[in-house]
């Protein structure tokens, strides 16, 4: 018996959408297959690999992490250059400081730290609120305009606070992150409602909602491949938007990246598990089909570009 | 030929005892016609309709058991592409390859840490499953010391035999031909004394050749040489030949039931680097390997890629879930601290784990949240102060303790208020969000 290639026909294709501009622009998506199935479709674009960078420091981060970012996280400028010196493709900014339960910061700070680190880089720029859905609006507001025209992903735009975060992207030229709950008909929900408020879908980057290894990965996995299906095989225009992976937050808060060596010798040593948790989280979500990454630990981001080479062959 | 639905039926009990986890026999039958169950989920099937249903009822990649007794692992038998269509049923293999060159203390070192890889993660017991020892830079009488070695320091575990010389093997085999090992591999040239080898030592054995083709065309060949229970290598090592070959290979024997094809695949996922080779054998376990050997087995590798082997194989429709009771952490007594969480297994290990950490004794009630975590629970309202009420009233946690307090996940303080209304005379204690800060939050009361 001769094997014949059993080959899936796939109608639909992912978005191509580019971030930044000139000779350090990032392109991402343009799949017209599964993930890496190079006999049955192209992969034009590598998936990106932003590092995550604060407008305050990241005292609350867990030891390992902050000894990989050293000084630099002293100040969010010197943050960003240090991502870019470490091989990032982008900088994620996420403007935690202007949390209510953190230092409340105005919107007008956290527009001037923006437009610093927009201006201190040349690879594209991510600007992140603090998730307080209500007072991201305002935040997303300024920063937007304060970096408009560098072509920025901003976000997040969740259920509650779309309008308002799709609106300022709009308005200043932007790219969105819309970030809907481990679940594919939200995901799609939300993306109908951003088109139907004008906001044209291929602007759009899809957030399925992250998790960390052991904890809740199967779901994100899952749902990203269901995404993927839908876009693909079916040919819905509205699951067809890039994949973002926010997995940086959520895999420096579990307790493998944090017990320290004495407290579980059943699990090895602290820096290097812990730098192993958040490349096989990337891995996993490279696989299932994520197209930008934001991530914390430089030597994860490094490990997770490595797999991106083997991969794009 | 296969069977249709209705034929595969008239050979099942007909008794719709329900226990494949379908309505029905008829339901169950349909299932297998369309190779998606295998006869073995059915514990009452005669051996008579095993027989006759044969090639019907299995599955369309064969399932392979390594090894014997209770480390036995069995792999293959997978019936979906995706987790989400099902679930994959049988977890793949961990194996870390032992060189004949490192006979003696290099060897004795990785076995050791085989020896001491189990770990309990969310109540499964998880550890390396194999051993590969592989002819590399030794010749048949060390790559035999290091068999020996092997079986005599962790007897049961599976072994895996590395070489492509028939008189290699041999020698290796003498040593545990009662154990079911995998013969790794026959090639085009080697395949008549292999398959010869593992016929005479009811092995199974793997399959060599680059590529897909030569694959297919080896793995006919060495089946007709009578050989069964085979392990497909494609030669695909870089992570993109491996995501492409194992796809094509699963879904030509899953939608195509194209047999050369249906066996569970080996892969060698060897790096330099610990981590790189982590995040290789990383995408096997995702894209249907069924066996993985690893250069290097560290625990902090093993946690990591373990624990990855478990979110890709559990059951997406059901979360891992505990009993709903009042369990007891550590010596318990009646003035001991009562704590509440949901069951989902996550959450329930986590918490006990830092409750044992503590080193204070305590009650742990663990309500049925159809196996949400505390937030998913909350917020799909599963986790409400009636429904806690409801549950501290009736569970008889009452009983275990003269006090009437009880701590709830800080992350859910909210329901702190509306709870004392729900259950009078309770006095509610919001703990601390994390369950890693439970120790400190345990041991100021104490
Ligand atoms: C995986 C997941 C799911 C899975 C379910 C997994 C499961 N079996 O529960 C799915 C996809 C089904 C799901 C669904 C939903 N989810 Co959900 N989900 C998650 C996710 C990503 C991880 C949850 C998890 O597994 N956590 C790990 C476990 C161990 O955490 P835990 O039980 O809370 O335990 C920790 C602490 O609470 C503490 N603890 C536990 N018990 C105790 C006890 C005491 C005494 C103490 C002191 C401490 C303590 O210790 C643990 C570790 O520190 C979280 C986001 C996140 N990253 O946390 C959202 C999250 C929980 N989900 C959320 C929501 C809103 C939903 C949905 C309503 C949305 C939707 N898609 O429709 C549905 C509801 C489900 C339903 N049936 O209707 C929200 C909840 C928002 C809120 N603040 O209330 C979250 C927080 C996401 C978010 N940021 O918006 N979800
Ligand atoms: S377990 Fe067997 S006897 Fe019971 S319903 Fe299923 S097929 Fe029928």
């Amino acid at each position: 018996m001769a094997l014949v290639i059993p080959k899936e026909t796939y109608s639909g294709k992912i978005y191509s959408i580019q971030l930044g501009s000139g000779a350090k622009a990032v392109t991402i998506g343009g799949a017209s297959a599964l993930p890496f199935l190079g006999f049955e479709g192209t992969f034009p674009n590598r998936p990106a690999v932003a590092l995550e960078v604060m407008d305050i420091a990241p005292d609350d981060w867990p030891e390992t992490l902050k000894k990989a970012i050293g000084s630099a996280g002293s100040n969010p400028v010197q943050w960003a250059k240090f991502c870019q010196q470490s091989g990032a493709d982008m900088v994620a900014l996420r403007l935690m400081g202007t949390h209510p339960d953190q230092k409340n910061k105005s919107p007008e700070e956290a527009a001037k730290i923006a437009a610093e680190v927009a201006a201190a880089i040349d690879i594209p720029l991510m600007i992140l609120g603090s998730g307080h859905a209500e007072k991201d609006t305002q935040v997303l507001q300024a920063a937007a305009a304060a970096t408009r025209g560098k072509n920025c992903a901003i976000g997040k735009a969740v259920e509650e606070n779309y309008k308002t975060v799709a609106a300022a992207a709009m308005a200043n030229d932007h790219k969105l992150i819309a970030m809907s709950q481990l679940d594919v008909n939200l995901a799609k929900q939300l993306n109908i409602l951003l088109t139907q408020m004008g906001f044209d879908k291929e602007r759009i980057i899809m957030d399925p909602m992250s998790s960390a290894l052991g904890y809740g990965l199967e779901y994100t996995y899952s749902v990203m491949e269901r995404i993927r299906l839908a876009a693909l095989l079916q040919n819905d225009p509205m699951m067809q938007t890039p994949i973002v992976c926010d997995i940086g937050a959520n895999v420096w808060k579990v307790k493998e990246t944090m017990a320290p060596d004495a407290e579980m010798p059943e699990w090895g040593g602290l820096e290097d598990r812990a730098l192993a948790w958040e490349s096989v989280t990337a891995s996993a979500m490279i696989t299932a089909g994520a197209d930008m990454l934001i991530m914390r630990h430089p030597g994860a981001a490094a490990k997770a570009k490595e797999v991106i080479s083997e991969l794009m062959g | 030929m296969a069977l249709s639905g209705v034929e595969i039926f008239k050979h099942l009990p007909k008794t719709n005892c329900k226990k494949c986890g379908h309505p029905t026999c008829l339901a169950f039958a349909m299932k297998l016609a369309a190779k998606q169950a295998s006869l073995d989920a059915c514990p009452d099937a005669s051996d008579d309709a095993k027989k006759i249903l044969g090639e019907s009822a299995a599955p369309p990649i064969r399932d392979i058991t390594l090894g014997t007794g209770d480390k036995a692992v069995k792999v293959g038998g997978e019936i979906c592409m995706f987790r989400h269509e099902k679930k994959f049923f049988n977890p793949n293999v961990f194996a870390v390859a032992i060189k004949a060159s490192e006979a003696g203390d290099v060897a004795a070192k990785k076995i050791e840490a085989v020896k001491t890889s189990e770990i309990d993660r969310v109540g499964q017991k998880l550890r390396v499953d194999a051993i590969a020892v592989t002819d590399e830079g030794g010749d048949a009488a060390k790559f035999a010391a290091v068999v020996k070695q092997v079986v005599d320091g962790v007897p049961g575990v599976p072994l895996i035999l590395v070489s492509k010389n028939p008189a290699t093997i041999e020698a290796g085999i003498a040593l545990c031909a009662d154990k079911k090992p995998l013969i790794y591999a026959a090639t085009a040239e080697n395949a008549e004394a292999m398959a010869n080898i593992a016929k005479e030592n009811k092995a199974s054995l793997a399959v060599f050749a680059d590529g897909l083709d030569a694959l297919t065309a080896l793995s006919e060949k060495v089946k007709a040489l009578g050989v069964e229970d085979l392990v497909l290598d494609s030669g695909a090592r870089k992570a993109k030949d491996m995501i492409e070959h194992f796809t094509i290979m699963r879904r030509a024997a899953i939608k195509k039931n194209f047999k050369p094809l249906g066996y569970p695949i080996i892969t060698f996922a060897t790096r330099d680097n610990s981590v790189s080779e982590a995040v290789t054998a990383a995408i096997g376990t995702m894209k249907y390997a069924s066996i993985i050997v690893l250069s290097s087995v560290e625990k902090w590798k093993m946690l990591a890629l373990l624990s990855l082997r478990q979110n890709i194989y559990t059951d997406p429709q059901v979360p891992m879930q505990v009993a709903q009771n009042v369990y007891k952490v550590g010596d318990a007594k009646e003035n001991s601290p009562l704590l509440i969480t949901t069951n989902f297994s996550l959450s329930y290990f986590i918490v006990r784990g830092e409750v044992e950490n503590s080193k204070v004794p305590s009650w742990l009630a663990v309500m049925d949240n159809e196996g949400l975590s505390v937030l998913t629970a909350w917020a799909a309202g599963k986790f409400t102060a009636s429904k806690i009420a409801q549950f501290i009233t009736e569970s008889g946690a009452e009983k275990n303790v003269s006090h009437k307090e009880l701590i709830i996940p800080g992350y859910v303080a909210v329901l702190s208020g509306a709870l004392e209304e729900k259950l009078p005379g309770w006095k509610i204690t919001v703990g601390p969000r994390e369950a890693n800060q439970l120790p400190t939050f345990l041991k100021a009361r104490a």
